[in-house]
Formats: structure tokens, C-alpha cells, sequence
């Protein structure tokens, strides 16, 4: 049913921390590992190899240069941008087989790939590009939040994480329910000052993102080159000569 | 955006072939009926223009033999709308023709085919205008140029009919046309200026990124080295580098050829009407085309804020 649940308690989301974030496409990567792996997986290459590689990436990890200003220096900022599990997705709502979907007991946004039809118009409803087509299975594909992972009983319980959760070296991204005022994730966006992507269009994203903390201050920008001065009585005759010689 | 040509060739041939099913239920009694082979053939015409649309716009989908699922969403999905009304229309049409076949009693039947015709395009702007990743999509003018479009070659196509069967066409249906012709000429160029003039309030980068604005950013480095699905499908510049001279055929096809022709229509009451009509309504559609072509490919999406 592509006409929204109500409004759950529980709002299963990451929040991707831009402050530590280095940019090493690792949860890229282990997201491609995890969801194109077996039989059924869902992130399906058109053209993996060869001159012009081609295929469906659930994350996609955007750099930029970020200018310097008075107080802050020039800096790099690396961006992972995914699925935000939004709480009004259009991307829901104008699905006409049904097959887009928002799940009432957690929020998790998923596509039923046996119902899609592969119209296109979800990508784009969403302004996240979250969700890219598959040309070989004539679907639509998306990130699930790994929800084959995070209520697997068969792993071990600190494994039950989307995948890119993990494999983050730097811990730059945590996984958690931010319905819950009390989770760890939910103070996390509370001490950082987490915000969410282009909030004025109205989709209300549960995913958080956590702004890079200031660089520390005073030392901010690069020092004054403080201007040099010569003692002229402190050198040796020759040189006093030369000094004057060139100075006139 | 990208220019699926399979929905610019549905969304104007049908949209044509809905302007023609709705002009002639309305017209049906108001002028001079036209005789039975006439409307036959003028529903005809609509019915292959409307189904050959319609089969077109499955062209585009990745998995056609599940289009019927699309009927079920009607309560949130102006798309799925849109499917349900292009097969709603199909009932009083046939009613209305078979009405016609048999020389029966068809007031119903008209009256429902006139005012369900334009629903299917109704909803098709519909889909468009409520894309809010997609600014020039949202504009105000748009669901009026779907509607009139349609409606304009859809009369251009009916009175070219009408005059093919030797049947008198109106003057008045010349100035009428030359009205419109203008109309949608002054919409279009309203709509491209707001286009170029671009919208201040539109979410910036800095908003994309969740950073506060003030602070300048490059993009240093790509996610990726080859294209993707959403560089393909929304990152589609070629329209806008031939933009003037595209926007000036368009309005050619669109406005500037059918209003000369209507305006000699007009001026000239015994001029032969049907080769001057049958040019107008080709140039309309023509023009039509390229403005939705136009209409994808000039359009930005949002999501290009983050390449």
C-alpha cells in the first residue's frame, strides 16, 4: 500500500557522522559485499568490469573542497549519501503498483521488487538519488537498512548492524532507533546538533547527519608570517655594504 | 532530466487523441452534427491515437507485463490515477460510439465522455506538478499547458477532420484558433522565462549537505568515476545547450504555423479550409513534441546539487 502508515514509535535510521568521516568508500563497498552476495541479491551490476563499469551502489560518498573562511580553515568533507528512511517518502506515495512501501513497525522504506513495474517515477520523487534502477532486473533498487541483518537471530548479536555500520573504520556511522528519545543514537544527535538533508522540502528524513566540529579556534587560521626585520648594526662590514648597496 | 521518448510520444499522441474525443462530444450538437461516418471516424482517430500512446508508455517500463499493478494506488499515486482514468475513458467512448452506430439516444454518453476525456491528461500533469525534486516541474503553468495542448490539437484534429468530409468548418473556428494559438504561445514564453530567471528560494548545496549556508564548497572528488543511473537519468544537459533554437521550433510548431494558417482561415472565408487545418494540426503536434522533449530534457533535478 503506497498510502502511509501511521506515524511509528520506533524510526530505525543512521546517523553518518561528518566530522570523522574520511571518505574511504568503505561502507560503499561493504554494502555492495553484503547486497549483492548470494543468490538473491539485490544490488545488481549491469557492466562490473571492463572499459565502462556500470551498476546499482546503495551509498555513494561525495568529497568536497570546502573554503576557508576568517575563522575556519580550508577542509575536505566527505559525504556518504544513502537512503534517509524518510518519514513522509514520496517516493511512497506516488508508487502506483504498491510495490514502495514504508514499514508501520519501523520505518524502514523497501520496495517489493515482485510487484514493481520499474516506472522510474520513485527515483524521481526522491531528491536524495537513493534510489537507482537496476537495467537488468528492470526494478527498482534501494538501500533496506540491511533488514536481512539487523533481525537475523542466526548472527551474533553485535553483527545484527547494516552493514556499512560496520565496516566504518573511523566509526563514522552508528545505527540505531531515533523514535527513542533515550537511544544511544538519539543523544548522539542531540549533543552534536544533528541535522537532516534539504529539510525544507518537506519529507522529514529520519536519518541524521552530524556537522563537522569547528577546528579548534585561534589556531584556526594559519598563522601571520610576522614581518621580518634585519638588525643591520648586528652584521659584518661586508655584508652592512651589501645591505646598503641593495637597499638603495 | 532525461527524455524517455516512449512517455513524450504517449503523452502527445494521446493527449491529442483526448482533445479530439473531447471536442466532439462537446461540438457534437452545438454546430452542425456531422454525419455518422464523420464521428465515427473522428472517435476512431482518438481511440488509435489514446491506444497507441498508451501501449507506448509501456515501452518505458521495466517490467510491462505487471503494468496492471499500477491500477491498484489510485488513492495516493497520480500515476496510477492516470492509468485508471485512460481505461475509465474508454467506457463512455464506446458507448458514445456505439450510440452513434446505432442512431440512438447518446445524450449520457456524450455528456460523460466530455467530462472524463481530460482526466487522463489531467493526471498526467498531475504526475509531473507534484514532483517537488524537480523545480520546473512544479511551476504553475504546467498542468495548464498539458490540458491545453491537448485540447488544442486534439480541435485542430477534429475541425481537420471535419473539413476533409466536406463538411463546412465555422470562420469563427479560424479566430478561435489564432486566440489560442496565442494563448499558448504567451504561457510558453512565460514559463521558459521563469526557467532562465531561475527561483532564489530553491534549496542550495549547503542545504543538500545539511551545512549551514555561508560556508563555499567544490566538489573535490565524484562517488564514482563512470556514470550512474542518476547522472544518466537526471543529469541530462544537451537541451539546455540548444536551448533557444529548440524553444524557437517548438513555438513554430506549436503557435506561430497553426495561428498563420487559422488567420488565414479567417481573413479568407472562401479559402479551401482542409489543407490549410490538416498543416496546423501536423505543426501542432510537431511543436507539441518538441516542447515535451523540451519539457524533460530542460528540467533539473535536485539531486544533481550533490554532484
Amino acid at each position: 500500500m503506497t498510502s502511509l502508515p501511521a506515524p511509528a514509535k520506533k524510526k530505525l535510521g543512521l546517523v553518518i557522522d561528518l566530522d570523522t568521516c574520511v571518505g574511504c568508500h568503505a561502507c560503499a563497498v561493504a554494502c555492495k559485499e553484503w547486497n549483492a552476495g548470494g543468490i538473491a541479491g539485490p544490488l545488481t551490476d549491469e557492466n562490473p568490469y571492463g572499459d565502462d563499469p556500470f551498476g546499482v551502489w546503495f551509498n555513494r560518498v561525495h568529497s568536497y573542497e570546502v573554503a576557508p573562511t576568517a575563522t575556519q580553515p580550508a577542509t575536505t568533507l566527505h559525504v556518504p549519501r544513502s537512503c534517509l528512511h524518510c518519514e513522509t517518502p514520496a517516493c511512497v506515495s506516488v508508487c502506483p503498483t504498491g510495490a514502495s512501501y514504508k514499514r508501520a513497525e519501523d520505518g524502514i522504506v523497501l520496495v517489493d521488487e515482485d510487484k514493481c513495474i520499474g516506472c522510474k517515477l520513485c527515483s524521481l520523487a526522491c531528491p536524495y538519488g537513493a534510489r537507482e534502477y537496476s537495467e537488468v532486473e528492470g526494478v527498482m533498487k534501494k538501500c533496506t537498512l540491511c533488514v536481512d541483518r539487523i533481525y537475523n537471530e542466526n548472527i551474533p548479536e553485535q553483527s545484527r548492524q547494516p552493514a556499512c555500520v560496520q565496516a566504518c573504520p573511523t566509526r563514522a556511522r552508528h545505527f540505531g532507533d531515533l523514535g527513542d528519545e533515550e537511544s544511544a543514537v538519539s543523544k548522539l544527535v542531540a549533543e552534536r546538533g544533528g541535522v537532516t538533508l534539504l529539510p525544507e522540502l518537506g519529507y522529514a528524513p529520519v536519518n541524521r547527519y552530524l556537522p563537522p566540529r569547528p577546528r579548534r579556534g585561534g589556531e584556526a587560521t594559519a598563522p601571520t608570517v610576522a614581518e621580518e626585520k634585519l638588525d643591520v648594526e648586528q652584521l659584518p662590514p661586508l655584508l652592512r655594504w651589501l645591505d646598503r648597496a641593495l637597499s638603495r | 532530466m532525461h527524455p524517455a521518448f516512449s512517455v513524450i510520444f504517449f503523452t502527445t499522441m494521446s493527449g491529442a487523441g483526448y482533445g479530439l474525443w473531447f471536442w466532439l462530444a462537446w461540438s457534437y450538437d452545438l454546430a452542425e452534427r456531422p454525419a455518422k461516418g464523420v464521428a465515427l471516424i473522428a472517435l476512431g482517430l482518438g481511440f488509435l491515437l489514446v491506444s497507441i500512446g498508451l501501449l507506448s508508455s509501456t515501452l518505458h517500463l521495466g517490467k510491462p507485463l505487471r503494468a496492471w499493478r499500477a491500477f491498484s494506488q489510485w488513492r495516493s499515486s497520480w500515476l496510477s490515477r492516470e492509468g485508471v482514468m485512460a481505461v475509465v475513458c474508454y467506457l463512455p467512448m464506446l458507448w458514445f460510439g456505439a450510440a452513434i452506430w446505432h442512431g440512438q439516444d447518446h445524450e449520457i454518453a456524450r455528456a460523460l465522455l466530455a467530462i472524463i476525456s481530460l482526466a487522463p491528461v489531467l493526471c498526467t500533469g498531475m504526475i509531473y506538478a507534484s514532483l517537488k525534486p524537480i523545480p520546473a516541474w512544479r511551476h504553475g503553468l504546467v498542468l495548464p499547458m498539458y490540458l491545453l495542448l491537448a485540447i488544442f490539437t486534439g480541435g485542430l484534429l477534429l475541425l481537420s477532420i471535419r473539413s476533409l468530409s466536406s463538411a463546412s468548418v465555422p470562420t469563427w473556428t479560424g479566430l478561435a484558433t489564432l486566440i489560442v494559438a496565442v494563448l499558448l504561445w504567451r504561457l510558453k514564453r512565460a514559463y521558459w522565462r521563469d526557467l532562465d530567471r531561475g527561483d532564489e528560494r530553491l534549496p542550495d548545496r549547503a542545504s543538500a549537505l545539511g551545512l549551514p549556508a555561508g560556508r563555499e564548497f567544490h566538489v573535490f572528488e565524484r562517488p564514482h568515476t563512470e556514470a550512474n543511473y542518476l547522472t544518466r537519468e537526471m543529469g541530462f544537459v544537451l537541451a539546455r545547450k540548444h536551448s533557444r533554437r529548440l524553444r524557437m521550433l517548438a513555438t513554430i510548431g506549436f503557435a506561430l504555423l497553426p495561428a498563420l494558417c487559422a488567420a488565414a482561415m479567417w481573413l479568407f472565408p472562401n479559402l479551401d479550409t482542409s489543407p490549410w487545418l490538416v498543416v496546423a494540426a501536423l505543426s501542432a503536434l510537431l511543436g507539441t513534441f518538441v516542447e515535451r522533449w523540451l519539457f524533460f530534457a530542460e528540467a533539473k533535478h535536485l539531486v544533481m546539487l550533490y554532484y
